[in-house]
């Protein structure tokens, strides 16, 4: 038989469509729910700036502060581990960073970097004992999230009799800071900066997912971590970055706060995990790792953010909130999990 | 093409006396045998007969106890699979490593993307990907519909092949193949079988362990009969006929006691 010939075409299989390949995709039930949710709010809204630019620049704030760590997230998750520490971690960021300027009169720029390095040390030590450990890394970050939530209250009163750091914003170099890290785009509208950070974390996140040989691993160690080891793929190495990533975006979320806000407070950023795994998870991210995308994370992202300014401009309590989150929730999971068995072909 | 003389040809795999225990447990003992290029050498045995260690060994996951390992005439040992895989074995493990999510080019290339672009900003060179992924597959014999689609939605003969393929693209200079038959029909099989084959003609040696005689019949060129951790019968495929094979392999005498019971 001649080598190059081409098995007969198979008369049993239907043609992918390009429908399939779309409804492949992990974040489309997150668009439609996007849209859903911003349509709601543009007809709810009693304050008629939700879907102005004034508006949009309301909730991409808000949405900026959850994607800013949830497309990291994301990716963590993709590759099948979660982590618990990210929001706290947000807090110990800005505390450390602000306790260096302020007590101990450290360079705010120099500060920065010895953050992003802290931050960076505290992601290792997760992924390092998860790999050391092999347990869940839900049960390792767990106990980071318990460890630095008291340690963020303990050394803050220690050093400052409070619990909270104070007084950034008359610091040396705080306005050159400020100008990358809390300034704001484009008057009258006043785009806060962080969100160009996390459009730009969203696109980096993308690229690395789908053109590089590290995005290829996320998905391969996250969807069968003996299958990559025996093709040769570093699972370790792998998951261990991711984490540090993830660490190295709250910090990044941290240092954007306490510029912005000039303070912080020791409980600063607690709960704010399950934002970022919610926010994933919208995306279409699979909670057993090995699929989803950071764009579904983003998308996931900016439901919140309008959820949360949405509620407000409708003049609804905003206490409804967070049972808005977990219908939410709910409801994209069942469209997700939906979706994505039909476009596998397995079950109708 | 007879494997009989081997006296001209540097076997690719040379296995001396190896035996394997775990704790008190002799998994392997005093396995001798040796693997051509351009040769499918079978390894049958039956459930408990010491074929998954005997594997293991080959591919790099375990270390022989005792006795030496020869990759190409030199001694070799190798503290894990790719090490193995840099000395040009390539094993084909029974969950194929695939990951089951990922299309079937990401899966061709896992391990060993290629890149292009300026150091540092190396992107994955999809489109070499795909056209390379999609030739080799033709080159087996198999045409793929739709690379994208995700692998645990190819039928379990189309996954091995992908798995085949990629071994054999990747310069296995020894392709191991774990139990390639046992989860398949009759037709998905012979589909395997062909690949076999057609891996045997590119020069690679080939082991293929199994427990199935006919399969290995069909397709070897040297036969090693494995029984409780030892080598109990070495055939070639001029010496022995499918039915002295089966007989063998089932333990002749008993099998034969078995159907006597059976017809009563």
């Amino acid at each position: 038989m001649s080598a190059t010939t081409a098995a007969p075409k198979d008369e049993r299989l239907v043609k992918t469509s390009r429908l399939t390949r779309t409804l492949r995709r992990p974040e489309l039930g997150a668009l439609l729910g996007a849209l859903v949710v911003y349509a709601l709010f543009a007809v709810t809204d009693r304050t008629g700036s939700f879907a102005t630019i004034t508006g949009t620049a309301n909730w991409t704030d808000a949405a900026s502060q959850i994607g800013i760590v949830a497309v990291p997230v994301a990716l963590l998750m993709i590759a099948g581990e979660f982590d618990l520490s990210a929001g706290v971690l947000v807090g110990t960021s800005g505390l450390f960073c602000g306790l260096l300027t302020t007590n101990y009169g450290v360079n705010l720029w120099l500060a920065i970097l010895l953050t992003f390095a802290f931050a960076a040390g505290i992601g290792f030590i997760n992924g390092w004992l998860v790999m050391l450990t092999g347990l869940p890394s839900f049960i390792v970050t767990l106990a980071m999230f318990f460890s630095l939530r008291g340690i963020n209250l303990g050394v803050t009163k220690i050093l400052t009799d409070t619990v909270r750091v104070a007084g950034v914003g008359n610091v040396p170099s705080y306005d050159s800071a400020q100008k990358v890290f809390g300034s704001e785009l484009w008057a009258p509208y006043n785009f806060k900066v962080a969100v160009i950070w996390w459009l730009a974390i969203t696109a980096v996140a993308t690229l690395v997912l789908t053109k590089t040989r590290f995005g290829n691993w996320i998905y391969a160690v996250g969807g069968d971590a003996n299958a990559a080891r025996n093709t040769g793929v570093p699972v370790r190495r792998t998951k261990i970055t991711l984490f540090v990533l993830t660490a190295m975006s709250a910090a990044l979320l941290g240092v954007i706060n306490i510029i912005r806000f000039k303070s912080m407070q020791a409980g600063q950023g607690v709960g704010q995990e399950f934002y970022y795994i919610i926010a994933a998870v919208v995306g279409g991210c699979l909670l057993t790792g090995g699929f989803g995308s950071a764009i579904g994370a983003a998308i996931g992202a900016s439901i919140m953010g309008m959820a949360f300014i949405g509620i407000a401009f409708a003049g609804w309590n905003t206490d409804w909130t967070f049972l808005f989150l977990g219908v939410i929730l709910f409801a994209a999971v069942l469209v997700n999990t939906y979706i994505g068995r039909r476009a596998q072909g397995a079950r109708k | 093409m007879t494997a009989t003389a081997t006296t001209t040809v540097t076997p690719a795999l040379q296995l001396k006396d190896v035996s394997k225990t775990f704790g008190s447990v002799i998994a392997l003992r005093d396995i001798t045998l040796h693997v051509d290029p351009g040769t499918v050498t079978c390894v049958l045995g039956d459930n408990g007969a010491g074929k998954s260690t005997l594997i293991k060994i080959l591919a790099g996951v375990h270390q022989p106890s005792t006795g030496t390992f020869l990759v190409k005439g030199k001694e070799r040992t190798f503290g894990s699979p790719r090490d193995a895989l840099g000395a040009g074995i390539a094993t084909v493990f029974q969950d194929l490593a695939t990951v089951p999510l990922m299309s079937v080019w990401r899966n061709f290339f896992l391990g060993n993307e290629p890149r292009r672009g300026l150091p540092g900003i190396r992107m994955l060179d999809t489109q070499f990907a795909r056209q390379t992924c999609r030739t080799e597959l033709l080159n087996m014999g198999i045409d793929i519909r739709d690379l994208e689609q995700p692998v645990g939605t190819l039928s379990g003969g189309e996954r091995q092949a992908v798995a085949i393929a990629r071994a054999v693209y990747f310069g296995a200079e020894v392709l191991i193949l774990d139990e390639p038959t046992s989860a398949l029909g009759v037709r998905q099989s012979g589909v395997v079988l062909k690949y076999i084959r057609q891996a045997k003609e590119r020069g690679i040696a080939v082991v293929f362990i199994t427990h199935n005689p006919h399969h290995a019949h069909m397709v070897g060129d040297r036969f090693y009969l494995l029984n409780r951790g030892t080598l109990t019968n070495e055939f070639t495929r001029d010496t022995v006929t499918r039915e002295e094979l089966v007989k063998a392999m089932a333990g002749g005498a008993e099998l034969e006691a078995l159907a006597h019971e059976l017809k009563q």
